[in-house]
């Protein structure tokens, strides 16, 4: 059973940012709870109060951003599910529809939610391989004001962020421009469906030279991490087969890999050479299909 | 600490006190008596607890009872009275989509019933005629240990084609069986 702890459901942002600047390390906050609950269960977190986002309004809903362009912002309290058929994700960046929609399962996808799963920071976890790609940002709201971090920033080790116990992420912020030629591709662990390894490629193309590339890789590390390398080495280039498997053949070198009954840090490197491989092509195969 | 809880189950009102670490299963089997909806995991994997709350797909035990004050829970208590209720119950006053699971043999030790008829209620409201495909992966949350799943398919697609053979038409309800 879970230790004992206080639920506090406040009514407005301003009550929730309180509430955790009084009670500080000793409180969670609380959106769908899927990561949190489980982590609950196994002591992941034991905090004395949790806070409940669900009477906050405004958190709800996905919006485009008023600057115009293709960017939205995804609230809070969005679910994978309705990431998954909103008709503005569906036609302003379909890869972040697609992956929504292959998290977990079904009941999984009714509740969990994107803010929630970053937050979370599983380092399985698909969301920060295609967060990275897209540049979206944690839009991080406390008593001191607004910040904006990076995917990549946000998360920082195993379950691990860089949010300070008295802020809570508001929203995420995809700023785009969002290019069609964009595809997640991941070794699905069995069981859990989980990522072993995955890797998502942006692509901004001129035929088949990507003028710009991004590449996010999730599963093999503690930390998510952009494949640097393979972005330098594509970027300018021709995206044959062979250009993309030259280029993304030790992207995972020098780094602390993670290595544990699933697969050794060994099977992973090259999973996650070959997942960024497919994401790449078949981001291409999108980009030239629409173009 | 407890914490006042008011939710519909199942059509019935109940305002129960709950401590927070509460999990929404522990209240509808330990509270509520409602022990259709069954522990399998406890850590969000088999599925064995789902439920629909607010019309929505939920396994049980990854909600607190707290969070779910003021929801309608359904569960499998209360299928087939919401069945007859729509008009669309089976002759033995089965949902249809329990019934398929009977006719199918969809059963074996029956643990993971409960959850796999829910699971199955919402994947046939959001997609009324799922290919084979579909199903495997509409109800893959859910899991069974005994009947290597194609019965339940094979009952989930049963379920789908008799639900659309006895679809009321708009505005028209059946009278209660």
């Amino acid at each position: 059973m879970i230790p004992a702890l206080e639920y506090r459901t406040p009514e407005s942002l301003e009550e929730a940012l309180d509430l955790l600047e009084r009670h500080g390390e000793e409180a969670k906050v609380l959106a769908g709870g899927h990561g949190l609950i489980p982590a609950l269960k196994l002591r992941l977190a034991a905090p004395r109060v949790l806070v409940d986002l669900r009477r906050v309004p405004g958190l709800s809903s996905i919006e485009p951003l008023p600057e115009g362009g293709d960017g939205f912002v995804v609230g809070a309290l969005v679910t994978h599910r309705e990431i998954e058929v909103s008709p503005l994700v569906r036609a302003r960046c379909p890869l972040l529809a697609e992956v929504a929609g292959a998290i977990g399962d079904a009941q999984v996808r009714n509740f969990g939610t994107l803010a929630g799963s970053l937050c979370h920071a599983d380092p399985a976890a698909d969301y920060p391989a295609v967060l990275l790609a897209l540049d979206a940002e944690a839009v991080v709201a406390s008593r001191r004001g607004e910040r904006r971090v990076s995917a990549g920033e946000l998360v920082q080790g195993v379950f691990e962020t860089a949010l300070e116990p008295d802020e809570i992420v508001r929203s995420v912020r995809f700023p785009g421009p969002h290019f069609a030629a964009a595809a997640y591709s991941k070794a699905r662990q069995a069981a859990s469906g989980f990522a072993l390894a995955g890797a998502a490629a942006h692509l901004k193309l001129d035929g088949r030279r990507a003028t710009d590339i991004a590449v996010g890789i999730t599963g093999v590390a503690a930390r998510p991490f952009r494949a640097a390398g393979v972005e330098d080495a594509l970027r300018g280039q021709e995206l044959s087969p062979e250009a993309v498997e030259a280029a993304v053949r030790g992207l995972a070198a020098g780094r602390e890999l993670t290595s544990d009954i699933h697969a050794s840090a060994e099977y992973r490197a090259r999973l996650a050479e070959v997942h960024a491989k497919r994401a790449i092509l078949r981001a291409a195969e999108r980009g030239s299909a629409g173009a | 600490m407890k914490y006042p809880v008011a939710l519909t189950v199942n059509g019935r009102r109940h305002e129960v006190e709950v401590e927070a670490r509460t999990l929404l299963v522990q209240l509808l089997r330990d509270e509520l008596g409602l022990t259709g909806t069954h522990v399998g995991c406890e850590d969000s994997l088999c599925g064995a607890c789902t439920v629909i709350l607010d019309g929505k797909a939920l396994k049980s035990c990854t909600r607190l009872a707290v969070q779910a004050d003021g929801s309608e829970v359904l569960t499998i208590e209360g299928l087939a009275e919401e069945a007859r209720r729509a008009g669309i119950a089976s002759p033995s006053g089965l949902h249809p989509i329990q019934e398929a699971f009977w006719d199918r043999h969809g059963v074996q030790c029956g643990f993971c019933t409960p959850g796999m008829v829910l699971a199955a209620k919402e994947l046939l409201e959001r997609c009324p005629r799922p290919t084979e495909e579909e199903v495997r992966r509409g109800i893959d949350g859910n899991l069974c240990r005994c009947t290597g799943y194609q019965r339940i398919v094979e009952a989930v697609r049963l379920a789908a084609e008799r639900l659309a053979a006895s679809a009321p038409a708009p505005g028209e309800r059946r009278a209660p069986a």
